[in-house]
């Protein structure tokens, strides 16, 4: 197993080893470059990623026993904090846990019963487990209860061709594949072209209504003026040349360009680990790693402006406790979220756990969820992005502090 | 504030609002539907054609699209080699390169060679001739697509074919699907089309495209399950093996929550574990070494009973029990209801009406699934041709690209550029990973980024930059219309679109043309048709079907 001196050698912080110092971005914050504008980083593992063999019980015999053969075995993990360890491929993000910036919480989850991705996407997203006649995205919700005077268009901005459910609706976020593209492309008449666009669709409709199609034009604008692309990877970060490390990267362009970003949503699918999904090494360990090989390289770019930016892991559902009969687990219930940045209070893997033991598991074959993923939303939307309607965010959920797990300060 | 709070659900109105009017639609404005719905768009002419010949005599053949030549596009169609091939020759041509490729690599590290074994693979993937590349398979494919979708004159056909892949979709990215999905689409989805439901979930259950896919091939009974003589034999002949393997439940999932009942259709987790159970050993033969059939494994088939959605299975059953509940779930009152609802989705509105729903699921019980039945009890139904479902929904990228280069009159010499275009506007083609396939909603597809896409598309393809399509879009109005500025732009709108722009649209698209040179100058010339053009294709209208 990696210990903690080990590690903290390797990692270069011996100094700090004890880990009595604070999150290494609130040390590190100087709030200069990203004018004090927080920003939330939202990450969705599509196909319902394996909370098991990311954050791994490792003090719990149980998991051994329901895992013959894809367990992450004891003496690989990176250790946390005695009884859960991190996968092996989590390397380049795990140094954050010991730093404090990086916090684990586990057995979360959406509490609705279906074990159909689309649905528990859909619900998660919407943000109504249970309800499917939600029109919009709860992060939608969220930007929208904030109004602000002169807000930028780039408020909400979603990497990927679509725009993405849970950012669908008032709140007018803006969906892009590539922020070097996002404009017109007409030659020596993009402006004029432009303008004839913008007006076909501002008046397709009477007075009110008009304005989406003004305002992604307006976030073009700023975009061509910002030249977010201009911005390169600082502090030796490399970002894996994958579609996450991609998108991340031009996240943390649209960050250090300050061009007004409240949130940043992305995602990244390849979890459905059905078949075939291994232990230690194998179809899962590489597909983690380019996952945390990104969010470290996203880290390390940004450097000091972490301290105004958290970053936070979801997904639909977690997978069977027991794998299954080819070496793959399929669909289960809670699962795990990972929350990095700062002003987060890491090292430490909140939650309840409830156990992996037979009387333990949800339906007899799940994790079983103790953390609503409204609880943990709730709390960054209200700490870091000052979010104070959270009832209307999650409507028809009890919304209360008392139930937030404490992961931001 | 208002203003704000509405801005983001504005573009979607914008794209879906209809003239409320209970009038009934024109002749040409049936016409003009008709090929929008039940076609990818009208090419030049298309919409006079079809008036002149009866909108319900062009149904009608569309309905049956084996008596339609088509001679071009099959003639063109032949020059792709891989679209013949069978599984296996695909597999032998394309993929066992690779697989000698991995074992030279392999042999040389393990006889001590200092060599990277993935630099080697590179390398000797490099060398590989291009037209024995294993991309070219799924190339060739999606250059069949798009040529039949712009250019085959069975449109409804291309429509069905759409519908029903993404309806059973397989992504090209798993495992070895991208060299099994040319089959796929030729002998699963193509032939039944227009048959019975039944026979296509059935023939797509059977397929090593979906047994991959959703991990079927390899679900197999626990070993304490299996028959009593097939565990012997395995402890006699393999035992470090005999204890291996056991259900995988992707499969049975699916077929029920996304193929026949659908997701509020009444299975249980325990319908779905069971039926997991059914499906054990319809596997395949050996698609790792080149051979991919369809086989039933009775030794690795679950020996015991059996409960699926209240039916009862004894033990000791077989390869019937699959079949079995095949049949029952292509026949089951949910199903029906799932499969009417996605069609009037596909074919009327986002939210088609419950009451037309219902019309036809009873017409695909009522016949037994028959799927050109059920696609017709749409199309004949009042709701097809209600004023309000009229130009109601979006297009889909697949959609709007294949429309637009139909309505330029485009010549399609190379479509691999088109789809490129598809993959940046978020639907390329074998390209849905989840099972689910693409969104039929427009909300799916409408969204700032996605419509930048579409402008900058529209702009390429009009001024004739598209690489791999070329066009005149000033041969699509008479010479006397262009060259007036107005009679340019009212005349662009008729051929593009085949019918009307707003009046807005107009007068934005009229202004620009003015705007763009000193008053004293003669402010139109023929070269900014082009512009026009994209204009129009950019349009809110040319969004719409």
């Amino acid at each position: 197993m990696m210990n903690r001196r080990t590690f903290f050698k390797s990692s270069g912080l011996a100094l700090v080893a004890g880990g009595l110092l604070p999150n290494v971005f609130v040390r590190m914050a100087n709030a200069a470059t990203t004018k004090g504008k927080k920003t939330l980083v939202a990450i969705f593992q599509r196909g319902a990623v394996d909370g098991l063999n990311v954050i791994v019980p490792y003090g719990e015999k149980a998991y051994y026993d329901a895992r013959p053969t894809i367990a992450v075995p004891r003496e690989q993990v990176v250790d946390l904090d005695g009884f859960f360890g991190a996968h092996p491929s989590l390397a380049s993000v795990a140094p954050y846990f010991k730093d404090k910036s990086l916090a684990v919480v586990h057995a979360v989850g959406s509490p609705d019963t279906t074990r159909s991705h689309f649905d528990a996407q859909d619900f998660m997203e919407s943000g109504t487990p249970g309800v499917k006649s939600t029109e919009d995205g709860f992060l939608s919700r969220a930007i929208a209860s904030k109004s602000e005077k002169d807000a930028s268009p780039l408020r909400a901005v979603a990497l990927g061709p679509a725009l993405p459910r849970i950012l669908t609706g008032a709140g007018g976020a803006v969906a892009m594949q590539n922020v070097s593209q996002f404009g017109i492309r007409a030659g020596a008449s993009s402006n004029q072209v432009q303008t004839s666009f913008e007006s076909m669709y501002a008046d397709a409709v009477a007075g009110a209504l008009g304005g989406t199609a003004k305002e992604s034009f307006e976030a073009a604008k700023i975009l061509k003026t910002a030249d977010p692309q201009k911005l390169q990877p600082e502090n030796g970060a490399v970002y894996p040349n994958n579609t996450l490390g991609n998108s991340l990267k031009q996240i943390a362009q649209l960050i250090k360009a300050n061009v007004g970003l409240e949130i940043a949503f992305t995602d990244v699918s390849g979890w459905d680990t059905h078949a075939g999904e291994g232990g230690a090494q194998g179809q899962l360990a590489n597909n983690l790693r380019n996952f945390s090989d990104a969010i470290a390289a996203f880290t390390k770019d940004l450097g000091s402006r972490m301290g105004d930016v958290v970053l936070v892991t979801m997904s639909e559902f977690g997978r069977t406790v027991r794998e299954n009969g080819n070496r793959g687990t399929d669909h289960g219930h809670a699962n795990v979220m990972l929350v990095l940045g700062g002003g987060v209070k890491g090292g430490k893997v909140y939650g309840k756990w409830p156990g992996l033991g037979s009387q333990q598991l949800y339906e007899n074959r799940d994790l079983a969820i103790t953390t609503d993923f409204r609880d943990v939303f709730s709390e960054l939307l209200a700490k870091q992005l000052g979010v104070g309607a959270l009832k209307s965010v999650f409507p028809g959920y009890d919304v209360s502090s008392a139930k937030w797990r404490g992961v931001l300060a | 504030m208002k203003r704000k709070l509405l801005a983001g659900t504005t573009l979607l109105l914008v794209l879906v609002s209809f003239t409320g009017t209970d009038k009934k639609l024109t002749e040409r404005e049936r016409a003009l539907h008709a090929l929008n719905r039940l076609a990818f768009g009208p090419r030049p002419g298309d919409v006079d054609r079809v008036v002149k010949d009866g909108v319900d005599v062009w149904i009608a053949q569309q309905l049956h699209p084996e008596a339609i030549p088509d001679r071009e596009v099959e003639a063109r169609l032949a020059t792709y080699p891989t679209l013949k091939m069978s599984d296996n020759e695909i597999l032998e041509t394309y993929y066992k390169p690779i697989l000698e490729a991995r074992k030279e690599a392999k042999a040389a590290a393990q006889a001590g060679q200092e060599v990277d074994q993935k630099a080697m693979l590179a390398e000797m993937r490099k060398q590989i001739p291009p037209e024995k590349r294993p991309q070219r398979v799924v190339q060739e494919l999606m250059d069949q697509r798009l040529i039949r979708a712009v250019d085959s004159d069975r449109q409804l056909n291309e429509v069905m074919v759409d519908f029903w892949f993404n309806h059973f979709n397989v992504f090209s990215g798993k495992e070895i699907d991208r060299f099994l999905l040319t089959s796929y689409e030729r002998d699963v989805i193509r032939p039944h089309v227009w048959g019975r439901f039944e026979d296509l979930l059935m023939a797509t259950a059977k397929s090593p495209a979906m047994l991959i896919y959703l991990d079927n091939a390899r679900s197999v009974a626990a070993p304490e399950n299996r028959p009593q003589r097939a565990q012997r034999f395995m402890q006699a002949m393999a035992p470090k093996n005999a204890n291996r393997g056991g259900l995988n439940e992707n499969y049975a999932r699916e077929i029920m929550e996304l193929h026949t009942l659908g997701v509020d259709g009444g299975y249980t987790q325990k319908d779905v574990t069971e039926l997991a159970r059914v499906f054990t050993g319809w596997s395949l033969t050996r698609p790792q070494q080149g051979d991919a059939h369809f086989i039933f494994r009775p030794g690795l088939h679950d020996a015991g009973p059996k409960t699926v959605l209240g039916i009862h299975f004894p033990a000791g059953g077989g390869m019937e029990e699959g079949e079995r509940m095949i049949h029952i779930l292509a026949h089951h009152p949910a199903t029906a209801h799932h499969i009417a609802y996605q069609l009037c989705q596909r074919l009327v509105a986002d939210d088609p009406p419950p009451a037309l729903v219902n019309r036809v699921a009873k017409r695909f019980l009522d016949t037994d699934g028959d799927l050109r039945q059920t696609v017709k009890a749409v199309i004949d139904s009042p709701e097809f041709w209600e004023p309000k479902y009229y130009d109601a929904k979006v297009k889909s990228p697949f959609e709007y690209v294949a429309s637009a280069v139909r309505a330029i009159g485009g010549h399609l010499d190379d479509p691999t550029p088109l789809a490129r275009s598809l993959q940046q506007m978020g639907e390329p083609l074998y390209g849905a990973q989840p099972p689910t396939g693409y969104s039929e909603k427009a909300s799916a597809w409408i969204n700032t980024g996605a419509l930048l896409a579409r402008l900058n598309f529209a702009l390429a393809l009009a001024a004739n930059k598209m690489p791999g399509v070329h066009a005149d879009v000033v041969s699509l109005i008479p010479a006397e219309a262009a060259a007036d500025a107005n009679k340019s732009v009212d005349a662009l709108a008729v051929a593009l679109t085949g019918g009307e722009i707003s009046n807005a649209t107009r007068q934005t698209i009229k202004s620009r043309i003015t705007e763009r040179k000193a008053p004293t100058e003669d402010p139109w010339d023929n070269t900014q048709i082009p512009t026009v053009a994209a204009l129009i294709l950019g349009s809110p209208e040319f969004q719409r079907q």
